[in-house]
């Protein structure tokens, strides 16, 4: 599949007939008021793979979401859940999707056990069986010791797995996660992070939303990149990646001050101009092949410059982003990213 | 909806997934998904005693309060007025406590977990009308202080157990189906200070525009015609006549047709704003 796809996806043998996939969506909107929060977008998620959706805050993710799962109305457009019209028979598209949301859906006034044990028996699992299931997952997810205290006791980590485990229940074929690891630590992240790749596992289609560019493609099999309201590409990460060309040079040098003439050697070599980053002495160069990193190594140590790291690397999501949008993610994004690096 | 829960793991398989998925919800699927959310409420009154201060509070301060103030006023003396009091004191506890029924569900729908009831598949009034079978308690702990504290006050119902059993349940159905507005409210209003501020408004002319406290003929012309419309009046009497004389009057009659209408009218329209809302 090619790479940044405008508008519909090209016809590949998955979409051919809408029941072979696991979403499809054609046009969706969504309007408040005068805003188009999603203004025409059209996904294709295939059966077995993890989907991601990325963009900034506001770009219309977690509304697009809550359209696919009957809890916003679709204003035009259409979308089917493994050949299910949404609009149609949400009752059927509920029995399909385990949702997870942005900020944990559980009750908090109850214990984790209780939360399973209620949303189990709505829907129709018989007791014993619900109580099974409860105690399974509570294990499943580590939360055992503290199954039987008050969600208000519980750590955000925590909650975001009572919230995955209790859209679990069924073991849906579809699951949505919406920002499944905002606010959360590096270390539950990588956990959380386990747990959504070990769904796909068993069978389970994902589609997730997020704002972090490393998750998307951490995780991901394919990414849709939104930004306000629309889709701007598609494809694997690293057809996105591929998407902005080439590949980047990072250069740490042991001495700030040789930042001028690092400057300059650059210029001469490539012709193009370095990319100051705000670390101190650090450079990144854009390049059009990666062989080309060594002969800015070689004009470098020429002139007497000296290196403390050096790496050749694809460029992140982040580039890709700016790359395609013509604008950063956003600036409260940035730094959330930065944090997790 | 028994959907079977495989084995750990076993393979999620889609297509079987949307051949037994169901297209709507059945009537016993709502009813036991209405007593499960019932089951929430009562677990959440039973960690948050604080949401029985008001119907605790309100009959006991209420009945003290108002026989002594309007007793020598409108009947002459304390003991005389208490049988024309305390059921009115009923209707006004009952209609305080379905108030506070509109607000908490405003409160509890501001919270993520009612994001989850939407997403799950079951029936849509569900989540609206269990808080309300769990409030049934609290109708009834409201009901039975109102009478008891009448009763401490020197009242002698001359109905008898029977007819004040009667007269509570009455009030309790009566109270329940009026509900059902303050919950249309609820699913209406931007806040839960909203659905107060709301439900004050409805609240206030119901029980005062009404005979609960006084009798009808010291009214003017005009007022008295609202008060004898009013369902809380019909309610009113009905309560006087079952709880002092036993008698089961046409005003019960009155006052279930006019509960049941109520509800007809306000659960469909509570459900429908309850889905678009959100």
């Amino acid at each position: 599949m090619s790479i940044t796809e405008l508008g519909r996806t090209g016809a590949g043998p998955a979409s051919d007939g809408g029941a072979d996939l696991a979403v499809r969506a054609e046009g969706l909107v969504k309007t408040f008021g005068t805003h188009r929060a999603v203004d025409g977008i059209d996904l294709e998620v295939r059966p077995g793979e993890i989907f991601g959706v990325l963009g900034p805050n506001g770009a219309g993710k977690t509304t697009t979401l809550r359209m696919l799962a009957t809890l916003l109305k679709i204003d035009a457009g259409r979308a089917e859940i493994f050949g299910v019209d949404v609009a149609a028979n949400p009752h059927m598209i509920r029995q399909l999707v385990g949702v997870t949301g942005q900020y944990a859906s559980v009750d908090e006034k109850l214990t984790a056990r209780e939360n399973l044990w209620l949303f189990s028996r709505l829907q129709g699992i018989a007791a014993p069986r619900a109580r099974h299931i409860a105690t399974e997952l509570l294990g499943q997810f580590g939360l055992e010791d503290a199954a039987d205290k008050p969600i208000a006791q519980y750590s955000g980590g925590m909650r975001r797995r009572l919230d995955l485990a209790a859209s679990l229940i069924t073991r849906p074929p579809l699951i949505f996660l919406d920002e499944p690891t905002t606010g959360l630590d590096p270390r539950t992240r990588g956990q959380m992070w386990d747990t959504i790749r070990s769904l796909v596992t068993d069978g389970c289609t994902v589609l997730l939303t997020t704002q972090y560019l490393d998750e998307a493609d951490q995780l991901a099999d394919r990414v849709a990149v939104i930004d306000r309201g629309r889709k701007v590409a598609e494809g694997t990460p690293d057809e996105l990646k591929t998407a902005v060309g080439n590949s980047t040079l990072q250069v740490q040098l042991a001495e700030p001050a040789d930042v001028p003439t690092a400057v300059e050697i650059v210029r001469r070599v490539l012709g193009s101009e370095p990319i100051l980053s705000p670390e101190q002495g650090r450079l990144n160069v854009a390049l059009d092949q990666a062989d080309l990193a060594a002969e800015v190594l070689i004009g470098l140590r020429t002139a007497g410059v000296s290196i403390s790291s050096v790496s050749v690397a694809k460029p992140s999501l982040d580039e890709v982003f700016l790359a395609l949008t013509g604008h950063e993610a956003d600036d409260e994004h940035e730094a959330g990213t930065e944090e997790n690096r | 909806m028994s959907t079977v829960i495989a084995p750990v793991r076993e393979t999620v398989r889609a297509a079987d997934r949307v051949a037994a998925a169901r297209r709507r919800v059945s009537t016993a699927e709502t009813f036991s998904q209405t007593l499960m959310m019932a089951w929430r409420a009562l677990k959440k009154m039973r960690r948050n005693p604080e949401q029985f201060f008001d119907v605790a509070l309100q009959p006991i301060l209420f009945t003290a309060m108002f026989a002594f103030i309007f007793g020598g006023a409108i009947a002459g003396d304390v003991q005389s007025y208490l049988p024309l009091m305390i059921p009115g004191i009923l209707a006004q506890t009952v209609l305080t406590t379905c108030m506070a029924t509109g607000t908490q569900l405003r409160e509890d729908m501001e919270k993520g977990v009612f994001d989850r009831f939407k997403s799950l598949p079951i029936a849509r009034i569900a989540p609206l009308a269990g808080p309300m079978v769990a409030d049934l308690v609290r109708y009834t702990i409201a009901a039975t202080l109102t009478f008891g504290m009448g009763l401490v006050m020197g009242y002698r119902p001359g109905g008898g157990a029977g007819g004040v059993l009667a007269a509570i349940l009455l009030a309790i159905f009566t109270g329940w189906s009026l509900a059902w507005v303050f919950t249309w409210v609820g699913t209406i209003a931007r806040s839960a200070q909203a659905v107060q501020g709301i439900s004050m408004m409805i609240l206030f002319p119901l029980t005062f525009l009404s005979n609960a406290f006084v009798p009808i003929d010291t009214l003017p012309g005009w007022l008295a015609a609202f008060v004898r419309v009013n369902p809380v009046s019909h309610l009113v009497t009905a309560a006087r006549d079952l709880a002092n004389n036993a008698s089961l009057s046409g005003e019960v009659g009155w006052t279930l047709l006019a509960s049941v209408i109520v509800m007809v009218i306000f659960a469909p329209l509570s459900v429908r704003s309850y889905k678009r809302h959100m």
